[in-house]
């Protein structure tokens, strides 16, 4: 009895020191929250936990501006004036996902097949290609920019979708082999056995018992290569600079946000803030996929 | 018997003459059809999903096909080949060739024209800015590595005995979803600097000045402006670090930690002889994959300070060297020690593999 009591204190303390670390932890994102919604000159002379003091500095301007396209106005060619907006957060958002979901799933079932091989198959080489793989996940991404850039151009890939899909799948492609590697290789083999004794081929066994088996594996990958493509910027500039302004992404879109325009700094945090929404999304709701796919292999019992 | 195993086999080739043609005129069809981007958006994204995953599964089931009509020793010799081939051919184009390439080119001058011998990597080590890039990437692979590691196993080893375990979680979790351009933002409003008397902006300077100190430009002193890069490359791996870990800290056996206590250990001797023991595989994960994050994220540098200041490291030196002077001979160098940099982490893991008794 005295012992659960004292373990509900020491929960208690524990729970107050966690609640400490979370506060630190979420702080610098609250701050961007709130600066998000204030006035820019506000912003701009004053710090962003100021801002309930003055609560006539909150406004939904911003997020306005960020969504709909910055208003400015033009010189028309009569002489007058005419409103106009820019380019808005709207249209990157969804070039973000035409380049986030097919560079997703591409990979997965390539990626499936190499890692079933490697874990269920035995042939001359496979330690060295397996080697070769893993030693890979290692090659910063920048080596390759300029070799497949101009690959690209001869072969008309430069500034489209499908290029950059192809690029992010490679990329991806070693982190997917060893998480599915780490993954496939702990299915016991009698499972593939029984199978095998029943007449399947290696296509059959792919298709009915290793994908099936390997969901959460995939899925964590999925999560992965998903965040990784919705926030990359610098594969984007690369490959997709070629293709105009309609297929700008979001963390393009948001760069040049802080540079073209002079430094619209209030425009940022909300800019942010919406380019974040999605992948926090996908984040929390598949995180239980994640942790599972990610932990077969290195946890034993 | 035989006459089924001949009807087998008739059927085995018809549908290998149907399906093979078929799915290479979809794959190229769609290869090309999608080249030149003809349709709205919306529209080829859905294509793509559609199409990306029957090619990938026809390439697969039209190849075993072909293999198929061969006998049957010969089929299990080209199989797997079939398997790993797409993925080795993808990443030799994309990873292996170009590696190659930047170990030639590290050999070559500026814009590769002649040989340059040794000069690029004589460069790497004598040049006063790249000692500072190899001092620096040291500090992030120890510092970065180490508090995100230990941070996550912390936060894990609380939140297990806390009562708020899944909004816990959630809080520190939730950086990983954050683009490095959006932390920069964020991190921006953290670090603000604004000269004394001015009203600050930043809340790390805000809280210096209300216990009365001097407002400091935290990015722009070295080498403790290292550590505040650094801070936020932990701030944005912890939560990976903390729900691996976490995963983990679940599957360590309740009886045998019930066991040592009612033995009488006290509650750290069962977390330092039972708990991390049993975890050990996750966290070598773990530290790996932080380790190469760390090595080769350039993006927190090169939006924060841009190498100013004593802050370079490798990844944004090479970055640099690549782009900006356009110096492929001294970028690819660089990028060849980041290579070997790493070989003893992954053969370390290999290692780990075989431990496993997978190879």
């Amino acid at each position: 009895m005295k012992r659960a009591v004292k373990m509900t204190r020491s929960a208690k303390i524990i729970t107050l020191l966690l609640i400490l670390f979370c506060l630190v932890w979420t702080v610098p994102t609250a701050g961007i929250l709130i600066t998000s919604f204030r006035d820019s000159d506000a912003a701009a002379s004053s710090g962003w936990w100021t801002a309930f003091g003055n609560l006539k500095d909150f406004t939904l301007k911003n997020y306005d501006e960020v969504l709909g396209g910055q208003r400015f106005t033009v010189g028309t060619a009569g002489g007058g004036t005419a409103a106009r907006r820019g380019a808005s957060m709207g249209s990157a958002f969804l070039s973000s996902i035409t380049v986030t979901l097919p560079a997703v799933i591409i990979p997965i079932f390539i990626a499936a097949a190499a890692a079933y091989a490697f874990a269920w198959m035995s042939f001359p080489g496979r330690r060295i290609l397996f080697a070769m793989v893993i030693a890979l996940l290692v090659v910063p991404l920048q080596i390759s920019l300029i070799p497949i850039l101009r690959d690209y151009q001869k072969i008309g890939l430069n500034g489209t979708y499908l290029g950059i899909w192809l690029a992010h799948t490679g990329f991806g492609l070693p982190l997917a082999t060893y998480i599915l590697f780490n993954y496939i290789s702990t299915i016991p083999r009698s499972i593939l056995e029984s199978a095998f004794i029943d007449g399947a081929n290696h296509f059959t066994m792919f298709v009915r018992l290793i994908v099936p088996l390997s969901v959460p594996a995939l899925a964590s990958f999925a999560i992965f290569q998903f965040i990784w493509v919705w926030n990359d910027l610098l594969v984007a500039l690369v490959f997709l600079s070629g293709g105009g302004q309609m297929m700008e992404v979001v963390t393009v879109r948001l760069m040049n946000m802080a540079g073209t325009r002079g430094s619209d700094w209030h425009l940022l945090t909300a800019g942010a803030f919406v380019s974040m929404i999605l992948p926090l999304t996908v984040f929390l709701s598949l995180q239980k996929y994640f942790v599972k796919g990610l932990l077969a292999g290195s946890v034993k019992g | 018997m035989q006459i089924q195993r001949d009807r087998e086999r008739k059927e085995l080739v018809v549908r290998t003459v149907v399906f093979t043609p078929f799915s290479i005129i979809v794959m190229v069809g769609g290869f090309l059809l999608l080249r030149n981007n003809p349709m709205s958006q919306i529209l080829t994204t859905l294509f793509a999903i559609v199409w990306g995953t029957f090619s990938v599964l026809a390439l697969f089931y039209s190849m075993n096909l072909i293999v198929q009509l061969f006998p049957t020793r010969k089929y299990n010799k080209i199989i797997p080949f079939v398997f790993v081939g797409p993925a080795i051919l993808i990443i030799g184009w994309y990873l292996l060739i170009p590696t190659v390439r930047s170990l030639v080119l590290s050999f070559m001058n500026r814009n590769s024209t002649a040989f340059a011998g040794l000069e690029n990597y004589k460069y790497i080590f004598t040049d006063s800015t790249m000692r500072t890039a190899f001092g620096n990437t040291v500090l992030w692979l120890l510092f970065g590595t180490a508090f995100a590691v230990f941070f996550g196993l912390l936060t894990a080893l609380m939140a297990e005995r806390s009562a708020i375990e899944k909004l816990g979680k959630t809080l520190v979790f939730l950086p990983m979803g954050i683009s490095m351009v959006g932390a920069g933002v964020i991190w921006k409003f953290m670090y603000a600097y604004k000269p004394v008397g001015a009203n600050q902006t930043g809340l790390l300077n805000a809280l210096v000045v209300a216990f009365g100190g001097e407002p400091k430009s935290w990015l722009g002193t070295a080498p403790m402006n290292n550590f505040f890069l650094i801070i936020i490359f932990v701030w944005l791996q912890t939560g990976f670090s903390l729900v691996v870990l976490a995963a983990a800290l679940k599957g360590v056996s309740e009886e045998i930690k019930e066991a040592a206590r009612i033995d009488g250990a006290k509650e750290f001797t069962v977390l330092m002889k039972i708990v991390l023991p049993s975890i050990y595989g996750s966290i070598v994960t773990v530290s790996t994959t932080i380790m190469l994050a760390a090595l080769k994220s350039f993006d927190i540098v090169y939006s924060m300070t841009n190498g100013l200041y004593g802050t370079e490291v490798l990844a944004s030196q090479q970055y640099k060297q690549m782009f900006k002077f356009l110096d492929y001979g001294r970028g690819s160098a660089i990028a060849i020690i980041i290579l070997l940099a790493v070989s003893p982490v992954i053969y370390y893991n290999l290692k780990e593999f075989n431990k496993r008794e997978v190879f």
